[in-house]
C-alpha cells in the first residue's frame, strides 16, 4: 500500500501532469484514495498504469445523497508487482451524469460500467454498448440511488403485458 | 397449398413435401461459408450452470461471436443491504454467490471490521480459515462434478456430491445450517466449534486427498476429457489481466496471484501452502489448477486445526459483539448493550473501505460506505464471476461450440454472484 507520503507524492505528480486533475486525497485505514476531476479520468488512469497500476480490479458506483455532487464512481487499481492498491474516485452531479468511459483502455470495465449506468444512471461516453445489464431493458429509474424507494415496485410478468389478448389463452 | 381439402394421410405428405430445404438466410455473399446462425443458449440450459443466456453467433459449428445476457436472478441484494443494520446484512450477502457463502460473509465482515477497527481474536481467525477452506473445497467439488457432467462423465458428479455432503455435515455441526450458515459475525464467529467437530474434521481431511486422487485418476487419464480440455480455448495472461480476470483462471495462465499469499489476511501467513499455477492457460490448466487447490486447502485446514489457539472466538468489544448470555442475568450494562445491539445495531464510523479476499473464483471484494449510522450507506460486492464472465467471448471465439461448453464449465461462473 502506498503510505500517506507516497500518496501525496503520487498526487503531486498527477498535478504536475494536469493542474486541475486532483481534487482531494484521502488516506483512510491504511489505504490511499485520490479524487479526480471527472474530465481527467482517462488520462489519470493512463498515467497510473504507467506507474505500475496495471490492473483495474473494480469499478463501482456510489450515491452520496444528500451531498452534492451526488453520484460517485470508484476505480480500484492494483499493482501486482509491488502489491499496491489505490482508489481513484470521481463525482458527477445528477443533472449532468457524464463520464468518459475507460472501457477502450481497460476491457474489464465493460460490464462494470454498464452496471453503474444501470444502478445509478451515470452515462459513460464512449462505451461500446451502453445498455442496462442487470435490470430489465424497459425498466424506469436507477434502483441503487438513495432516493429510490425500497419495496413497492411493480413486478412484471408476461401476463401483465398481454392480458386480454389471444396470446395468453 | 390449398386448405379446403380435408386432411388425409396423403395430404399431410403433400404438406411435408412442400417445405423447402433451402438455407434460411445468407449473409454477405452467396457463399455457403458465410451463413451465420444466431443461437440462444440458455437461460434454461443445463450447461450454463444457472440462468445464464448466451447469444451465440455460429458459422457452422464455429463460434464467431458471443454475448452473455445476465440479470435473470437479480434480486437487489445490494439495495436490500442498505436497509438493514450491519449485523443483519451478513445473511443477505451470504446468498449472493451461493457456493461461497463463507467468503461473502467474510468479505462483508472484514470490511466492517476495518471500518470499526475491531481486533479479531486469533481463535476466531483460525476458525474462519478452517471454514473458508472447507468452503473452497466444497465449491471446487461442485465445480468438478458439474463440469465432468458437462463433458459427459456422469459418475464423477455423484462422487463429488458425496464428499460435499461430508463438508455440509461439518458446517451443520458448527453452525446448525448446511448452507448460508451465518457463522461469521462482525468481530469473530458466532460460536465455538462443538465437541466432536475436530474428530470429524480430521476424518475428513485424512480421506479427502485420497478421494481427490481418485477423481484425478477418473478424469485426468481419460481420453475424452484430455481431448476436450487440452489446448482448447487458451487465453494469455496479458489478455486476462486486461479483462480483470483473477483466481484460478489467471493462475492457470501462469500468474501466481493469490491474495492469501500476496496480502495475507485472517492469519493466512501462518500456514504453509503452495499456489498451483498452470503454463498454457487452456482448459486443461484451469482444470488442473482447481484440482490441485483442493490438496492445498486440505493442508491449510490440517495446520489450522493443529495450531488452533485457545481463547475467545469473538471480540470482547461489547459495542460490537453480543455479551455472553450468562452476563445478562447479573450485569445491567450487559443488558443495555444487548438491547442496543439487537434493536439498533452498532454504529460504524464514516468512511469507505474496499476489502478484497481470495474466493474460490478469484478476487471477491466488498465495498462498504458508512455514513456513521447503524446501516451501511452502500454495499457493493465485486464478484469474481461477474468480471470473469467477460472473458468467455475472447476465449471461445473461433472455437467449436462443444469447446464453448467445456470453457464455460472451466470458467465456473455462479449466477447468484453475477446477478446479485
Amino acid at each position: 500500500m502506498p503510505d500517506s507520503v507516497g500518496l501525496e507524492l503520487l498526487a503531486q505528480e498527477l498535478r504536475e501532469a494536469d493542474a486541475d486533475s486532483v481534487l482531494d486525497t484521502v488516506f483512510f485505514r491504511d489505504k490511499g484514495a485520490i479524487e479526480v476531476a471527472p474530465a481527467t479520468i482517462v488520462a489519470t488512469l493512463e498515467f497510473l498504469r504507467d506507474k505500475g497500476f496495471r490492473a483495474l480490479m473494480s469499478v463501482h458506483g456510489v450515491d452520496y445523497y444528500p451531498y452534492e455532487p451526488r453520484l460517485g464512481v470508484h476505480y480500484e487499481l492494483l499493482d501486482m508487482s509491488s502489491v499496491d492498491r489505490l482508489t481513484v474516485k470521481l463525482r458527477v452531479p445528477l443533472d449532468n451524469p457524464h463520464v468518459a468511459s475507460v472501457t477502450p483502455a481497460w476491457p474489464t470495465a465493460n460490464h462494470q460500467e454498464r452496471e453503474v449506468y444501470d444502478m445509478f444512471g451515470v452515462v459513460f461516453d464512449g462505451h461500446p454498448d451502453m445498455r442496462r445489464i442487470l435490470m430489465p431493458e424497459d425498466y424506469e429509474g436507477h434502483p441503487q440511488r438513495r432516493d429510490f424507494p425500497i419495496g413497492g415496485e411493480p413486478v412484471l410478468f408476461t401476463i401483465d403485458e398481454t392480458e386480454g389478448t389471444a396470446y395468453t389463452r | 397449398m390449398s386448405t379446403d381439402v380435408t386432411r388425409t394421410g396423403s395430404d399431410y405428405r403433400a404438406i411435408e413435401e412442400s417445405i423447402t430445404m433451402a438455407p434460411l438466410e445468407r449473409l454477405g455473399t452467396d457463399d455457403m461459408d458465410h451463413e451465420l446462425l444466431t443461437l440462444n443458449m440458455g437461460p434454461h440450459h443445463p450447461a450454463t450452470h444457472g440462468v445464464l443466456r448466451l447469444l451465440v453467433t455460429l458459422e457452422g459449428e464455429v463460434v464467431r461471436d458471443l454475448k452473455p445476457i445476465i440479470g435473470y436472478v437479480h434480486t437487489g441484494i445490494e439495495k436490500t443491504a442498505e436497509d438493514k443494520s450491519y449485523w443483519k446484512v451478513i445473511p443477505v450477502v451470504e446468498r449472493m454467490d451461493y457456493l461461497a457463502y463463507y467468503f461473502n460473509a467474510y468479505a462483508f465482515c472484514g470490511a466492517t471490521e476495518t471500518l470499526l477497527e475491531v481486533e479479531v481474536p486469533p481463535r476466531a481467525q483460525y476458525l474462519r480459515v478452517i471454514h473458508m477452506e472447507l468452503n473452497r473445497i466444497m465449491s471446487h467439488l461442485v465445480w468438478l462434478g458439474t463440469s465432468a457432467l458437462d463433458l459427459g462423465a456422469m459418475s464423477t458428479f455423484w462422487y463429488c456430491f458425496r464428499d460435499r455432503e461430508l463438508i455440509l455435515d461439518l458446517f451443520e455441526q458448527s453452525s446448525g445450517q448446511r448452507m448460508h450458515t451465518r457463522y461469521f459475525q462482525v468481530g469473530g464467529v458466532a460460536e465455538d466449534i462443538p465437541r466432536g467437530f475436530e474428530a470429524k474434521l480430521r476424518e475428513f481431511t485424512s480421506q479427502m486427498p485420497t478421494r481427490a486422487d481418485q477423481y484425478k485418476d477418473l478424469l485426468a487419464n481419460n481420453e475424452i476429457v484430455l481431448q476436450r480440455l487440452r489446448g482448447t480455448c487458451p487465453l494469455a495472461e496479458e489478455a486476462l489481466l486486461s479483462l480483470g480476470v483473477s483466481g484460478p483462471l489467471l493462475r492457470a495462465a501462469g500468474n501466481p496471484w493469490d491474495l492469501r499469499k500476496a496480502t495475507p489476511y485472517c492469519s493466512y501467513d501462518h500456514f504453509d501452502f503452495k499456489i498451483p499455477v498452470g503454463t498454457e492457460g487452456d482448459n486443461w490448466d484451469r482444470f488442473a489448477v482447481r484440482v490441485a487447490e483442493i490438496y492445498e486447502s486440505v493442508k491449510i485446514i490440517e495446520q489450522a486445526m493443529e495450531g488452533l489457539p485457545e481463547g475467545a472466538w469473538i471480540t470482547d468489544d461489547r459495542k460490537v459483539a453480543l455479551p455472553p448470555r450468562h452476563e445478562l442475568a447479573t450485569s445491567m450494562e450487559a443488558l443495555i448493550h444487548h438491547f442496543k445491539l439487537v434493536t439498533e445495531g452498532f454504529r460504524v464510523p464514516p468512511g469507505e473501505v474496499y476489502f478484497p479476499i481470495e474466493s474460490p473464483r478469484g478476487e471477491l471484494a466488498c465495498f462498504v460506505r458508512s455514513d456513521g449510522s447503524s446501516k451501511p450507506a452502500r454495499v457493493h460486492m465485486r464478484d469474481p464471476s461477474f468480471v470473469n464472465l467477460q472473458a468467455t467471448a475472447p476465449m471461445t471465439e473461433g472455437s467449436y461450440i462443444a469447446d464453448l461448453i467445456a470453457t464455460l464449465a472451466m470458467l465456473d461462473p455462479v449466477l447468484g454472484g453475477i446477478d446479485r
